[in-house]
């Protein structure tokens, strides 16, 4: 079985990273808003995972990098999720398009 | 003796009662402000007369000399070291005789002001005033740098305002007020500018460095002053002229006359003290005090002083003879007894049996205060007891006045000219003067003076005989003893100050002048002014026809006169007319369209700007997000591609 080459996985990661983007633009809803950041934040963690393997692979700094994204990734969740909760309770929706008040 | 600080606490006493009184008389010592005042200016008063006594008889002379004295000077505020406003005190024979003038004629009316002002309501105020005034009035003779007499000389303006307007209930005193307010601060304008071109060229302010240095044919600033020449007449000239406009707006001469018979809107003793012996006298004394330089050096500033004072002299007195407010008349008899003394300077020179007319300048200044101050006071008294300042109001009033009458009639006498009164003698070496050097002034002043004996006995038989006093209501007394005793003290005065020598103390340059008294020469005015007296008693002794008889025979004449030779309303027409449409209305627009239109445009500018692009703020998450993409992306490609 042959090695699967690095840009296969760069691939990869590039389209999940434009998915990510292309969700957080056109999604209303702001808990696929959080989510579509998820997969952009997954994005990078591939390609240093990627790149730590094929080109640095007797070193870790890729895999510690991609641990501390994941443990930031999650803090942020909960930052986010409180903020969406608290919308909810202001506005009765979790709609972008409804809290457009701090505007000119 | 004779220290600085102990004549100082003459100019601060009243300083210093003024602080008092305005700050906490209004609360805590209503009724007693009036002692309080009187007694800082009776102490005030009593040092001026120990200074005096001083310098005349002990230490001011030297070889026969009076010499200047400096007796304390503080460097106030330094500009460079040769050019620096000093706050100080001058001794010599002119200041020294008006501390006299000022305290003594202040301290008169602060006594007469106790029974006058009783019961006023803002008597406290009154009194704090009347300090302020006589604070600033006396820093301004005895100020010993050109700068701190102009500083004074703001500020015994503002007092007058103020005094001026006290009844600021009546609209007529607050339109007074301003109206000398502005007149005398736009003559302050020329002071100024006369002041500046002055001490640009001598490169001081200090009077004696001043007069040294524009007197001293061989002086290089001398030089440079003359030769320096705008529009025909040297620098000097117009410094000198500009110098005599403040004073002439000081003293209501000629074309600034206008604000001096309204200001009779203030209290009668206020008239007495500041629009009448000594405020008014200060553009006389302001040219006495620069006098070496005016006459050594620039004769033709002191033609124009000679000019003015006789035309305004002559032109007060016409219109004095027409007025029917008491104290209107009194006020154009000032003007015209101040014209005499600035053409008394105008005519006189500098030093030795020339220099005489300086001296009967500054003996009229004196003598002048006594009397006038004694009219007026007089007059309040009458006003206090008539309730009226018209003339047709009273009349047969001297039975009912006895005190009164007779302290009035001793100053009309001065006033006229009638030996043995004050004014005879001063005014004799005023017209001797002006015989000795110019023949034209010299006859229009004995025809003054004749105008004088008649205006002044017009009022007098006016207000105490013509017809008999209907009294209206029940009256008090002739008046309080407090308003009785100045009277009496003025009256003596105004016997007694003639038979002073004063050729041996006031003179230009301090020697000593002896005065010969001619009986011969006094003979013509006296005559004249007898002359004007028995015309006044035809027509004003009894009630009768004749005056209207006359007055109407030259209706024209008479309407003009008394209507002030319509100054008033050409100076109205100058500013609202003129001034307002042609310079006010043009800068109002180019204020209202011009700068405010271009601070407008810069502000259109703005907001326009700020509707076109505050689309970008629209409230929406995923805007902002693609905005940020975009700068993303645009910084990748221009990192990546561009700049490399």
């Amino acid at each position: 079985m042959t090695e699967i080459p690095l840009q296969h996985v760069l691939f990869v990661s590039t389209a999940l990273f434009f998915i990510g983007v292309y969700g957080f633009f056109t999604r209303k809803n702001m808990i696929t808003m959080l989510m579509s950041v998820e997969l952009i934040l997954n994005s990078v963690n591939i390609n240093f995972i990627a790149f730590n393997k094929y080109l640095f692979a007797d070193k870790l700094d890729g895999i510690f990098f991609t641990i501390f994204i994941i443990v930031i990734a999650a803090a942020e969740a909960a930052v986010a999720i409180a903020i969406i909760i608290n919308l909810y309770r202001s506005h009765n929706s979790i709609d972008v398009d409804e809290t457009n008040e701090m505007k000119y | 003796m004779l220290d600085g600080k102990f004549i100082s606490l003459i100019v601060l006493l009243p300083l210093f009662s003024f602080l008092i009184l305005g700050l906490f008389g209004r609360k805590f010592f209503k009724t007693f402000s009036g002692i309080v005042g009187t007694t800082s200016i009776f102490a005030s008063a009593i040092i001026g007369f120990i200074t005096a006594y001083q310098y005349f008889f002990v230490i001011g002379q030297t070889n026969g000399v009076y010499k200047q004295i400096i007796a304390l000077k503080y460097t106030w505020l330094q500009f460079s070291p040769n050019v620096s406003i000093d706050m100080g005190i001058i001794l010599d024979p002119i200041s020294v005789m008006m501390i006299v003038v000022v305290t003594f004629i202040s301290l008169m009316v602060h006594i007469y002001s106790l029974g006058y002002m009783k019961g006023e309501e803002r008597f406290s105020v009154y009194y704090s005033f009347l300090s302020l005034f006589t604070f600033s009035m006396l820093g301004l003779v005895l100020a010993c740098n050109i700068f701190q007499i102009y500083m004074f000389w703001e500020l015994v303006g503002v007092s007058s305002f103020l005094l001026i307007g006290f009844y600021y209930d009546k609209p007529s005193a607050v339109a007074a007020s301003k109206k000398a307010f502005i007149v005398t601060r736009f003559a302050d304008l020329g002071f100024l500018i006369g002041i500046l071109i002055l001490s640009f060229n001598a490169h001081t302010l200090d009077f004696q460095t001043l007069i040294q240095r524009l007197t001293d044919p061989n002086s290089e600033y001398l030089h440079r002053i003359v030769s320096a020449s705008f529009l025909g007449a040297s620098a000097l000239t117009w410094g000198l002229v500009l110098v005599f406009m403040g004073g002439a707006g000081k003293s209501s001469m000629f074309p600034l006359h206008i604000w001096l018979p309204d200001a009779m809107e203030g209290p009668t003793p206020v008239s007495a003290l500041i629009h009448a012996a000594t405020m008014v006298v200060a553009g006389v004394y302001l040219v006495a005090r620069l006098f070496p330089i005016y006459a050594l050096s620039c004769p033709a500033a002191l033609h124009v002083v000679a000019y003015v004072g006789i035309f305004s002299s002559m032109f007060a007195a016409i219109i004095a003879c027409t007025q029917t407010d008491i104290k209107r008349v009194l006020a154009y008899s000032t003007m015209s007894q101040i014209g005499f003394m600035m053409f008394a300077l105008g005519v006189s020179s500098y030093g030795g049996e020339n220099g005489l007319g300086y001296m009967a300048s500054m003996f009229h200044l004196f003598t002048h205060a006594m009397f006038k101050a004694l009219l007026f006071l007089g007059a309040g008294a009458v006003i206090h007891y008539v309730h009226s300042n018209e003339m047709k109001d009273m009349g047969g009033l001297r039975k009912l006045m006895p005190i009164t009458h007779l302290t009035f009639l001793v100053a009309c006498l001065a006033i006229a000219g009638i030996p043995p009164f004050a004014g005879f003698f001063s005014k004799e070496e005023i017209l001797a003067a002006a015989f000795a050097s110019n023949p034209v002034i010299f006859y229009l002043a004995i025809a003054t003076a004749g105008l004088t004996a008649f205006y002044m006995f017009r009022l007098y038989f006016s207000i105490f005989w013509n017809k008999a006093f209907h009294s209206h209501s029940e009256h008090h007394g002739e008046g309080t003893g407090t308003m009785l005793l100045p009277l009496i003290i003025l009256g003596i005065c105004s016997i007694g100050v003639g038979f002073i020598p004063f050729g041996n103390f006031v003179t230009s340059d301090g020697n000593t002048l002896h005065t010969e008294f001619h009986p011969t020469f006094s003979i013509a005015p006296v005559l004249i002014a007898l002359g004007g007296i028995l015309l006044a008693m035809v027509f004003y002794k009894k009630e009768n026809e004749r005056p209207n008889r006359v007055a109407s025979s030259i209706k024209g004449i008479y309407t003009i006169t008394f209507h002030k030779f319509y100054f008033d309303e050409i100076y109205l027409f100058i500013t609202k007319k003129v001034i307002f449409n042609l310079i006010g209305r043009p800068a109002a627009w180019f204020d209202r369209n011009i700068v405010d239109g271009f601070m407008n445009l810069i502000a259109t500018i703005t907001q326009g700007i700020s509707t076109l692009i505050k689309g970008f703020q629209s409230g929406r998450v995923q805007n902002y997000a693609i905005y940020f993409f975009g700068g993303i992306i645009g910084f990748a490609i221009l990192f990546i591609y561009i700049w490399r």
